[in-house]
């Protein structure tokens, strides 16, 4: 008799299950599928475009005491790790083809060395393995959002940096209610799980933690922004410009970074070009090619064609040499 | 070894808290596919075809389907639907859904135990399908499939790791947390692993107290 009433009470709870759980049983549109009635249309299309920047390889390319260029001259192609999720920055599309701000940073780079653009084999390095990638010479360099810091620099050494980036937010294009890091409040906020700027937005209760959601890549936040159910996503500005660029339509950058509430400055991460440890002749090269192409104005037609396609726009860094 | 405590302590902010979500998710979703999974089970045994059509086909579909793809459509197909679920629950429907399946196949395991005449001779004295099922065969079939029974919540409390990725922070997004700390991710791990350990324990527990009092003498 007991088993009966416990069954029959827990009948309507165990409905409602039913009910919300073929929900999601049966709610299987295709990703076609047209939605309801001011939902977002579908993302642009995800096919590389690059810059239109020629990397012509230049001729009679020496460099004195530099293991890594001659490993290079003698196999005749240069191997470099890069990423190849990051749309318009370091990104690999459906047919296979790179493109974005630190691809063709690499492929300029290259062709000061003098490699042929065809000659250039690319690696997909994760961030956690770069270190060893470069330690272990599985790289002759690599060029993907590597911030330049003290404590890399007992592993490995950098070049650049050529790029400055900031903490920022990605909004929909028609949400004017978010300002930057102090008007996030009741907002829901997108990172990467554990990372570094969601972080920052819980400790400074920049929101509440109910409204912090963390998913393991960008795309998936950038996916869930789209769809209205974060309200921002954040991290480097680079990262975030190559999303609205591949978005245009739907997205932008909000352009205003976060600061250090201590110091009341950015918190600055500097994109530099990794190299080997102890090849010093190897990064003054890299630095020369990277100085002339800010002066000459490569760099500025790189980002435009790239990142800037965001609408955002932005100016090469000063060089850190050392 | 003092490092290795260090881990836990200096991050029991972390740790406390992801493992609290892993409990709240594990007793939310357990208890409703346990009642869903009756359901269902009833439904599969039943005289209407078009109930135990759909039961046959939701174990079928749901069985078969990757847990991870069902969080998908919950956490990214729904939303192109304009129907705006929060993470914590798209995550108890998704556990739900999925681990009902099994537990409707373990119960119904349990039903084909019990012997046919019992129910007819049931249905001769008059009683009614939910009489029969409810006073005579689940029951029994209850006691007989402790041991895959626990065994399907055992299962569902690892899988509620995948949550993690869908913004559920749970034990699973521990590791992510600790990683970005500078932790030693050895450690960490031994830490969540040892965490589910103690989760285990009580289902464990559970397990052999249900064998001791609900064991049947055939």
């Amino acid at each position: 008799m007991r088993i009966t009433r416990i069954v029959a009470m827990t009948a309507a709870v165990a409905t409602l299950s039913l009910g919300l759980a073929a929900c999601g049983k049966e709610g299987t549109p295709t990703p076609e599928t047209p939605a309801g009635s001011g939902a977002a249309p579908q993302a642009a299309s995800d096919a590389c475009t690059s810059s239109g920047t020629s990397f012509a390889p230049a001729s009679g390319v020496a460099i004195a005491g530099s293991p890594t260029f001659e490993k290079i001259k003698s196999a005749g192609k240069v191997v470099i790790g890069v990423k190849f999720d990051q749309p318009n920055l370091g990104y690999k599309d459906a047919s296979g083809k790179r493109c974005g701000f630190d691809i063709e940073i690499a492929q300029l780079i290259a062709s000061k060395l003098g490699v042929d653009p065809a000659k250039i084999e690319y690696k997909e390095i994760a961030s956690a393995n770069r270190e060893t990638a470069i330690k272990g010479g599985e790289v002759d360099y690599y060029v993907g959002t590597y911030s330049i810091t003290e404590k890399r620099k007992a592993d490995v050494s950098f070049a650049g940096p050529y790029f400055v980036a900031a903490q920022d937010l990605l909004v929909r294009k028609d949400d004017t209610s978010i300002t930057g890091s102090s008007s996030l409040q009741g907002k829901k906020v997108c990172s990467a799980t554990g990372s570094t700027p969601i972080q920052r937005v819980r400790d400074q209760k920049l929101t509440d933690a109910g409204n912090i959601v963390e998913f393991k890549t960008y795309s998936e936040c950038v996916s869930q922004l789209i769809d209205k159910k974060v309200d921002a996503v954040t991290t480097d500005d680079a990262i975030l410009k190559g999303y609205a660029a591949q978005n245009q339509s739907l997205l932008k950058v909000v352009g205003s970074p976060f600061t250090d509430p201590a110091t009341g400055r950015p918190y600055p991460e500097k994109y530099g070009i990794g190299l080997a440890h102890d090849d010093k002749a190897l990064r003054d090269f890299v630095n020369a090619a990277l100085e002339k192409a800010e002066q000459d104005g490569t760099w500025q037609k790189i980002y435009d064609g790239t990142l800037g396609k965001s609408g955002s726009a932005a100016t090469a860094p000063a060089l850190e040499k050392y | 070894m003092n490092e290795f405590l260090h881990v836990l302590t200096d991050n029991w902010d972390v740790i406390g808290s992801h493992f609290l979500a892993t409990i709240e998710l594990f007793l939310i979703a357990g208890v409703c596919s346990l009642v869903l999974g009756t359901l269902l089970t009833a439904m599969r045994v039943s005289p209407v075809p078009a109930l135990r059509g759909f039961g046959t086909g939701y174990v079928l579909l749901l069985r078969n389907c990757p847990l991870t793809l069902v969080f998908a459509l919950l956490v990214f197909a729904v939303p192109k639907l304009d129907v705006n679920l929060d993470y914590f629950p798209s995550a108890c429907v998704a556990l739900t859904a999925y681990t009902s399946a099994f537990v409707c196949e373990a119960l119904r395991s349990g039903i084909n135990t019990v012997p046919v005449g019992q129910a007819e001779a049931a249905r001769a004295l008059g009683m009614t399908f939910t009489q029969v099922l409810g006073n005579v065969v689940l029951p029994q079939a209850f006691r007989t499939v402790v041991p895959p029974m626990i065994s399907v919540f055992n299962a569902m409390l690892k899988n509620t790791t995948i949550a993690a990725g869908f913004s559920v922070a749970e034990a699973g997004a521990i590791q992510a947390y600790l990683s970005e700390r500078g932790e030693n991710q050895i450690y960490v791990l031994l830490w969540v692993t040892i965490g589910f350990l103690i989760l285990v324990a009580p289902l464990v527990v559970t397990q052999r107290m249900l064998e001791r009092r609900w064991g049947v003498a055939r």
